[in-house]
């Protein structure tokens, strides 16, 4: 079996560790005897989304976050929207989420628009909101997962209608800081602030885009065989118990969920 | 009056900070500028010369080890942050080292600063020359983004008000930046060695755009990281000439490095460096492009660099149990990425099963908290078939992440060991240390203060302020 992943902008938007996703889905395909292909993508290119099984897209400055914007307006948006809409697996995280939504204001004040596929909206605040995170999601059907990793934004997410929560926010900041979500989802798009990177510590979640992507292309169903996840398992724990400590020490925020909590997501 | 009291109530907790058996660092300043806010202005004013700030990402610490060598080689007295307490509580802490009666004996205050701190330090210094090494992701968690970073030390810049010499690193493209069109004594200091350098870029990328016009840069060579000979297809950016040059380098393994130095109106001059490394070369060009500044006659600058040392931790050899330990501090995917490369350079002994590692990572204030950064480490270079590593102890407060990482590298899962206690850890990778051959160890910044501490303790290392270093940030 054979995956093609579309890495958007590696160069401009790999902000923290961002690579470490493609490194992870990379790998857990290899060490299963999948084959999976990365083509980077760069500004001004024209691209044939169709022809990618799983799209990535990783965070960057408001310089880089400009030069995307315009990127889309002229070359990649509306096919970018289309491939969502058609159900293409996709990791957004941190200024590609931003971007994915309707629009971010900057610091500035000035207002860079999304593509708008996701219904969000973000304005920068003036606090960073920095430090580790844990979240609730029950993105997997039928069960209750938990998500750590890091978090470094001044953007404050809002969800509109439209889209769903990615989880409850245990500790940290998540989308907002407020409202106690994090991340959104929409058709098989996840979008996140968390980085760390993510999916090496969350290989849950590593798998399911790999599902989504492996079902696109050889039908619903196809099976994952399953990996020796000890060492990732053990990182993930660790990570919980580390921001478990800073949150005594005040150092984390607390947010309204508890880890392993069964809270639904909103639909 | 005030001032004597700030200096003698800082001097007071300088000792018994010592007593209790920490290096002194930022508290006896933060205690002294309470009395005296002005205190830093005051006491640099004392210095018969001025003072000389270092600032950037990477190699702040050995530029300055490098240049007090020159300079005191010179005759000249200095007051020096050895420690790396380099906020401005660390600051005044090591002027008040330097004081007798509320006065600063000395010639030249050598500071290394943080880069957040680059605006307030000149303003309270007023420094002879400013010294910017480069600009790499560090600490993001702390800055925010790169861009403000940069940003800080053109606010430093500016407050210069054309005073002063300013010595920019022209191969960054960022620190080069900072130099365009602005008035006073600016010099460049670069790498001419195409040589040395490769083609394409194999690391992790900073962004490489233009600073004019956001396109992206084309490079004729890379020496490391975004450091390199640049320019922006429209003209509208380049590489400045730099008046400082170091050529015909020769990188010699963990043994030390060689290059020719040539500068205006001096002759050319073969400079040793008895550490290892591509970056220990910016780092000696930078000292020495100070140095010359000052007026040091360059024949006489390159022999003191002859015999400097390496700093606390940047890359020290220490003799323990039958078996060689070398400690290298990370901070960063680039210095990683350099000491990764030195390490797999360094020779085997014949029949050695292979290389024996020992990495920890902490996520501490000072390390920076978010441990994302290791994934833009190349370790992959440590699974490829020419790199005989036999085995690699994962340790410190995020052995675990960086386990993963190794294992995400290729590294084999049995030559993985993750034991978060670094005393543990130190035991188990010396044990499996044959005797004769080298550990290797590559800790954070917090990690390697508590590595040293645990060395020291059994009767291995001096104490770290003995030897001219000190601990560390709040």
């Amino acid at each position: 079996m054979r995956l093609r992943v579309c890495h958007l902008y590696p160069d401009l938007m790999n902000l923290y560790g961002d690579r470490g996703n493609v490194i992870t889905l990379t790998r857990r395909c290899l060490w299963r005897g999948i084959d999976l292909e990365v083509v980077p993508v760069g500004l001004g290119e024209r691209v044939d989304f169709t022809r990618f099984d799983l799209l990535f897209m990783g965070g960057g400055q408001d310089k880089e976050q400009r030069l995307i914007c315009d990127d889309f307006r002229q070359v990649k948006g509306t096919a970018l929207a289309e491939a969502v809409e058609d159900g293409a697996a996709f990791l957004a995280i941190c200024g590609a989420y931003q971007l994915l939504g309707r629009y971010y204001e900057t610091g500035s004040g000035e207002r860079l628009s999304g593509i708008g596929v996701l219904d969000v909206e973000t304005r920068a605040g003036k606090k960073r909101m920095i430090g580790n995170v844990v979240v609730t999601s029950a993105l997997d059907v039928g069960r209750t997962r938990t998500l750590v990793g890091f978090e470094n934004h001044s953007g404050r997410t809002h969800l509109g209608p439209r889209v769903n929560a990615l989880g409850n926010v245990c500790l940290g900041y998540g989308n907002n800081g407020e409202d106690g979500w994090e991340g959104a989802v929409y058709r098989n798009v996840v979008a996140t602030y968390l980085h760390g990177s993510i999916l090496p510590k969350n290989p849950w979640l590593a798998d399911w885009l790999i599902a989504q992507a492996l079902g696109r292309r050889y039908g619903e169903g196809t099976p994952l065989a399953p990996l020796d996840d000890t060492l990732e398992r053990a990182a993930h724990d660790a990570a919980i118990t580390h921001a478990e400590s800073l949150a005594r020490q005040d150092r984390t925020p607390r947010g309204r969920a508890v880890p392993g909590a069964t809270r639904r997501v909103r639909t | 009056m005030r001032n004597l009291l700030a200096v003698w109530a800082g001097k007071a907790t300088l000792g018994l900070s010592r007593r209790l058996g920490h290096g002194g660092s930022s508290l006896p300043g933060m205690v002294a500028l309470r009395i005296q806010p002005a205190l830093l202005l005051e006491l640099a004013r004392g210095l018969r010369r001025g003072t000389i700030i270092i600032t950037g990402t990477n190699g702040k610490t050995t530029t300055a080890r490098f240049l007090s060598t020159i300079l005191e080689d010179a005759g000249l007295r200095l007051v020096h942050n050895r420690s790396g307490a380099n906020l401005v509580a660390g600051l005044t802490s090591s002027f008040l080292e330097a004081s007798r009666g509320g006065v600063v004996d000395a010639d030249i205050a050598l500071m290394e600063v943080d880069e957040a701190t680059v605006p307030e330090a000149v303003r309270e210094l007023r420094p002879l020359g400013l010294v910017v090494t480069n600009f790499f992701r560090d600490q993001l968690d702390r800055f925010g983004e790169l861009d403000t970073t940069v940003s800080f030390i053109g606010r430093g810049l500016d407050a210069m008000q054309g005073h002063g010499f300013v010595a920019l690193n022209a191969d960054d493209p960022l620190v080069a930046y900072l130099g365009r069109g602005r008035g006073g004594h600016v010099v460049y200091y670069g790498v001419e060695d195409p040589a040395s350098g490769s083609k394409v870029m194999t690391q992790t990328r900073e962004q490489c755009q233009c600073l004019v016009c956001g396109r992206p840069l084309t490079y004729e060579v890379f020496y490391y990281g975004h450091l390199g000979r640049y320019g922006c297809p429209t003209g509208d950016f380049r590489r400045p000439a730099p008046g400082f040059r170091a050529g015909a380098v020769a990188l010699g393994g963990s043994g030390g490095t060689a290059f020719t130095l040539s500068s205006p109106d001096r002759p050319d001059t073969q400079v040793r460096l008895p550490v290892p490394g591509l970056y220990n070369v910016y780092n000696g060009l930078a000292a020495l492009t100070a140095a010359l500044e000052l007026g040091i006659p360059v024949e006489r600058a390159a022999a003191s660099l002859r015999r400097a040392t390496a700093s606390f931790g940047r890359m020290e050899r220490i003799a323990m149990e039958g078996r060689s330990v070398l400690l290298a501090l990370v901070k960063n995917p680039t210095g990683y990425n350099q000491v990764l490369r030195t390490i797999l350079e360094s020779g085997l002994p014949a029949g050695s099963p292979g290389r024996r590692l020992l990495m920890a990572l902490n996520d501490k204030y000072a390390d920076g908290t978010d441990v994302s950064w290791i994934w833009d480490v190349d370790f992959e270079v440590l699974a490829e078939p020419g790199a005989q590593v036999a085995g690699v102890v994962a340790s410190g407060e995020r052995a675990h992440d960086l386990a993963v990482r190794l294992k995400y590298a290729g590294v084999r899962r049995d030559q993985i060991q993750c034991v978060p206690d670094l005393g543990e850890a130190l035991d188990l990778a010396l044990g499996s240390t044959p005797a004769g051959e080298t550990l290797f160890i590559t800790p954070t910044y917090t990690a390697m203060l508590e590595l040293r501490g645990i060395i020291s303790r059994r009767g291995f290392a001096p104490q770290f302020w003995e030897t001219g270093g000190e601990a560390a940030q709040p």
